[in-house]
């Protein structure tokens, strides 16, 4: 059996303390007043307070969008997260440098909560879809993967704790801690306010703080139900000798959990992240924020298994198994292309400014990630992990694994980041702690799950298939021709 | 010197004609050809037969499809008659790219496919009309042939064809 060693332990709890640290210090160090985003602001124009990428940006924006220099530092982007256009851009002619100031302060304040929910959200939704992932693979009845069904359900522990902080930022965000929703703001759906919006007030009957927190926590609940629930049945079905009663109930149990899944998945994707751009709305959303997170809970399971492989923690598990891990990460890969292009081609063809505002303001404020993320998810892994033979290669998995998980991390910044802090936005100490944070809050709970049960599932009837899973195009390393059957 | 004489072994199952093609190997005689009536996994590996480059052709097809898709919509669409059809930014190839991209996948793909079949058909030296070239025809129904040249060692290999579970063995006049 598996024993989580001291030494992983402290690093991961090193993790969580600096991480805990640097978020602290990100909260701290966030500007209180508007006399402090004004100081920022005189700052930012002589450019040394972001470096000269970041003034690059901040002009490509004026320049792209034909905004008249008095409104130095407007972004379409900006706007759209926080209210009606025209009445926005007539507010910033009226009020000029004092109403921009104020906006600015906004983005700069949501900036450590923004900074700590991209993580947030990307850990949760690894979780989550490694939860689904093996969910299927039950469900399909796979041969393949019982050697690995204890690898992912360890990493599906790591949905309890990022769960509780996810209850957390519900909580301050419906106490109002936070402006990262602008539906949220105070008067949004009142006719006689300042903040009156038409479009979100249409949009009431859904996007309402009772309905967003309750269903939230819904989504929340069953998945961890589910989680409860199977990996209690799994490791009674190691024992259990009855017949394959409990093996059929975990199948019924993950058919259910599925429906739910695919269900709540698509609502999770429209309250939590479409809802930080109430104006803009796409119908592929759900689907698109699912390839993104599956991709990456593929690379971390196949992560995990090399890990642990190499540690002799699973005797089971051969080249053929990274193999096809391999082949999912990249077919993946070109599945959330496939989709985020669909999304934007179809966005950026028929080019109706109220779809096209959320792919401007991405597009001028963040072209760089925005670029790179399509050669990080898209290019690099598929040259990669074309080669039949790569895929059986751990150091070539990893490799690819990285760009690919780093790819996602900024696909997901791209998704909420412009709708928050919009211009901005700044990859440093807020947005690294953070993801050092959940990483030793993933790492901790992962390990430590997986070392408190037998690393193979002894009562699965497809673990003898699984064993000797063989790939046929593949040599496995250690191994002669001549035991090929 | 090519063999003038080849020896024809007969089997009936896949298992037994993987573990003969072993037992043959071990010995160190040149198998010419084993025909069957469908594939039997692991016969290549067995026979030490070289792993196919045919995906590497594909992929070198794929992108001589992509080049050309990037090549025609360019001349097309950016250097011959730069249109303004919609609003669409032909001003650069760059600028309108997003709208050239299915056509880029399909030709990347159909390259890919037809050129790679196309491989396979002269690799494997199959087109219409061609004559068959099977030995015998049960070989394409239920029985498994292995061909092997014989040098003045027909009682050798007879035995041990015969120790291998062949049902019948030929000895025929190769032409």
């Amino acid at each position: 059996m598996y024993q989580f060693s001291g030494k992983l332990k402290i690093f991961s709890l090193a993790l969580i303390l600096v991480g805990a640290l640097g978020i602290a210090f990100s909260f701290f160090t966030a500007p209180k007043t508007v006399e402090d985003a004004k100081e920022i602001i005189a700052n930012q124009s002589h450019g040394d307070a972001h470096g000269t990428s970041h003034d690059k940006v901040v002009e490509g924006t004026h320049s792209n969008e034909g905004h008249s220099t008095t409104q130095k530092h407007d972004t379409s982007g900006s706007h759209v997260g926080e209210g009606n256009i025209d009445k926005e851009m007539s507010a910033h002619g009226a009020h000029g440098d004092d109403s921009h100031a104020e906006h600015v302060l906004h983005q700069l304040q949501n900036r450590p909560w923004s900074a700590f929910y991209v993580a947030l959200f990307f850990f949760l939704g690894i979780s989550l879809l490694v939860l689904a992932f093996y969910a299927a693979q039950r469900v399909a009845q796979s041969g393949w993967s019982i050697v690995l069904f204890r690898v992912m359900e360890a990493i599906t522990a790591n949905i309890v704790p990022v769960s509780i902080l996810m209850l957390v930022f519900i909580g301050l965000t419906v106490g109002h801690f936070n402006h990262m929703f602008s539906w949220m703001t105070p008067g949004t759906f009142d006719p006689s306010s300042d903040n009156y919006d038409a479009i979100v007030d249409g949009k009431s009957w859904w996007m309402n703080v009772p309905g967003w927190a309750i269903r939230s926590v819904v989504y929340l609940l069953l998945w961890n139900a589910y989680r409860w629930f199977i990996r209690k049945n799994s490791i009674a079905e190691d024992t259990a000798n009855d017949g394959f009663k409990t093996y059929k109930k975990n199948y019924n149990a993950s058919v259910i959990f599925l429906f739910v899944f695919m269900i709540t998945e698509s609502m999770m994707s429209w309250d939590w992240i479409m809802g930080l751009d109430p104006h803009w709305f796409s119908t592929l959303f759900g689907w698109y924020v699912l390839a993104t997170l599956l991709v990456s809970a593929l690379t971390v399971i196949a992560f995990v298994t090399i890990y642990l492989r190499s540690k002799g923690a699973l005797p089971s598990v051969n080249d053929s198994h990274i193999h096809d891990l391999a082949k999912f990460m990249f077919g993946f890969s070109v599945f959330w292309t496939y989709l985020w292009f669909a999304q934007f081609m179809l966005i950026w063809y028929a080019d109706i400014p109220e779809e096209t505002t959320y792919f401007v303001a991405r597009f001028s404020e963040y072209k760089l990630p925005f670029l790179a993320m399509v050669v990080m998810n898209f290019a690099f892994p598929v040259l990669l992990l074309l080669n039949s033979d790569f895929k059986s290669i751990p150091w070539f998995v990893v490799i690819g694994g990285v760009v690919i998980l780093a790819g996602h991390y900024v696909d997901v910044f791209i998704m909420i980041m412009p709708a928050t802090v919009g211009s901005q936005w700044y990859f440093g100490i807020a947005e690294i702690s953070a993801l050092l944070f959940f990483l030793g809050i993933f790492i901790y709970t992962t390990f430590s799950a997986f070392a408190k049960a037998n690393a193979v599932p002894k009562g699965n009837p497809f673990l003898d298939e699984s064993e000797h899973f063989h790939y046929y195009n593949i040599e496995h390393r250690g191994e002669g021709s001549a035991d090929h059957h | 010197m090519e063999a003038s004489k080849v020896i024809h072994a007969f089997y009936t199952d896949d298992e037994v004609l993987l573990d003969a093609v072993k037992a043959v190997k071990a010995k160190h005689h040149h198998i010419e050809e084993v025909f069957c009536p469908f594939p039997v996994h692991g016969l290549d590996k067995a026979m030490g037969l070289a792993p196919t480059r045919l995906a590497i052709t594909s992929f070198m097809y794929g992108i001589t499809g992509l080049s050309i898709a990037i090549w025609m919509t360019n001349y097309i669409m950016i250097q011959d008659w730069p249109q303004d059809i919609g609003g669409k930014p032909s001003f650069s190839w760059f600028e309108n790219m997003p709208a050239f991209v299915p056509i880029m996948f399909e030709l990347t793909v159909f390259f890919a496919a037809h050129l790679m079949v196309i491989t396979f058909y002269m690799r494997s030296r199959i087109w219409p009309f061609k004559e068959a070239e099977n030995p015998d025809p049960r070989t394409t129904d239920d029985h498994f042939l292995m061909e092997i040249p014989v040098h003045n060692n027909e009682e050798e290999l007879t035995e041990l064809l015969t120790n291998t579970g062949a049902v019948e063995i030929n000895i025929v006049d190769k032409h």
